[in-house]
């Protein structure tokens, strides 16, 4: 649970923190097109990264703490607040809210690297190692189909999976979370760069169609 | 652009591939008694064949996981793709595929002779991972 007074952080640091994207603010918002695609920077969030055998002892233990491991290639278990994305057989990524870090008075990390224990495995606070971009809209799907290579056409492409694949030529974690939203996970040093792809694919869309 | 079906995920783009270079080169027994021409040989010497060749491959951006596969090298066809570890496929007897992924285990980037035998691939794509 959150508790006010842990919310400002350790020294201060929650107040002077900044996410990969946030100078975009305001191009994002300038270049979403409302009712056809639109983009937004979401919400730090406590992620951390998870290397376990999912069939062993200590992988049950992680398991009941982040409300399953997925099983395969583009499953995501968890509860309301938490998501766990397959990254490969051994390795998952949970994310969870903001709030859920243990500098903000949670304790996700820390009751992760108590499940794992002294077992072969590993939890690393991964929190801020990518950033969250949040696409929206009947045109999101146009929007990614130009840089990524999946079939991202409903019938494959499911909402409440996830996969890792490129995005304009980067490494991104692709998320589904409704018919028409997803969640872009790039790397902290390539959001930048996402952003500005994004804005430049959705470019098409402010304007009326071609008929 | 090749089309490269993962073990793990399915059909994707080469792009997210890495290449891992020949297949099946033992670590030598006793590294302690090669002499340099032979460490040499262990270290570059590789096959270059015109044809199939066996080789690994990484899915670097997707599920991390080394894989080897038969490819041919004239054409690009794509022949099989069996996990690490295990030993290569006889083409010429083409068995029913049965499952298998690549190994989670930490010695899943050397190759064994003692792995059960599979010849044939699997490729059975998870669903929202085919093209
Ligand atoms: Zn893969």
């Amino acid at each position: 649970m959150a508790n006010t007074a842990a919310l400002t952080g350790i020294n201060g640091l929650r107040d002077i923190r900044r996410s990969p994207a946030s100078h975009l603010a305001p191009a994002l918002e300038a270049g979403s097109v409302p009712g056809k695609v639109v983009l937004n920077e979401g919400p730090f969030q406590t992620m951390a990264g998870i290397r376990v055998d999912p069939r062993s002892e200590e992988g049950a233990r992680i398991a009941a703490v982040t409300g399953g491991l997925p099983a395969r290639c583009g499953d995501v278990t968890g509860t309301d607040s938490i998501s766990v994305l397959w990254l490969g057989p051994s390795e998952f990524m949970a994310v969870a809210p903001e709030q859920a870090h243990d500098s903000l008075g949670g304790n996700f990390i820390g009751s992760l690297v108590e499940a794992l224990g002294e077992a072969p495995g590993q939890v690393v606070d991964l929190s801020a190692n990518r950033t969250t971009f949040e696409l929206s809209g009947p045109r999101a799907r146009a929007v990614l189909e130009k840089g990524c290579a999946l079939d991202l056409h409903p019938r494959s492409f499911t909402a409440g999976t996830a996969l890792a694949t490129e995005v304009g030529n980067i490494p991104v974690v692709l998320q589904k979370t409704g018919e028409e939203s997803y969640r872009l996970f790039p790397r902290a040093s390539f959001a930048d760069f996402l952003g500005r792809w994004l804005l430049d694919a959705m470019r098409e869309y402010a304007s009326p169609e071609v008929p | 652009m090749l089309l490269i079906a993962c073990p793990n995920c399915g059909s994707r783009d080469e792009t997210e591939f890495h290449y891992g270079g020949q297949a099946h080169v033992a670590y030598p027994e006793n590294p302690n008694e090669l002499n340099d021409k032979e460490w040499a040989h262990f270290l570059f010497y590789r096959d270059n064949p015109k044809g199939i060749f066996a080789e690994r491959w990484l899915h670097s951006t997707g599920c991390r996981q080394w894989f080897n596969m038969l490819r041919d090298t004239v054409t690009y066809d794509i022949q099989a793709i069996y996990p690490m570890g295990t030993p290569r496929p006889d083409l010429t007897v083409r068995a029913a595929p049965e499952s298998g992924t690549a190994s989670t285990a930490a010695d899943s980037t050397t190759t064994g002779n003692a792995a059960p035998s599979i010849s044939g691939t699997s490729t059975t794509a998870p669903k929202g991972a085919t093209k």
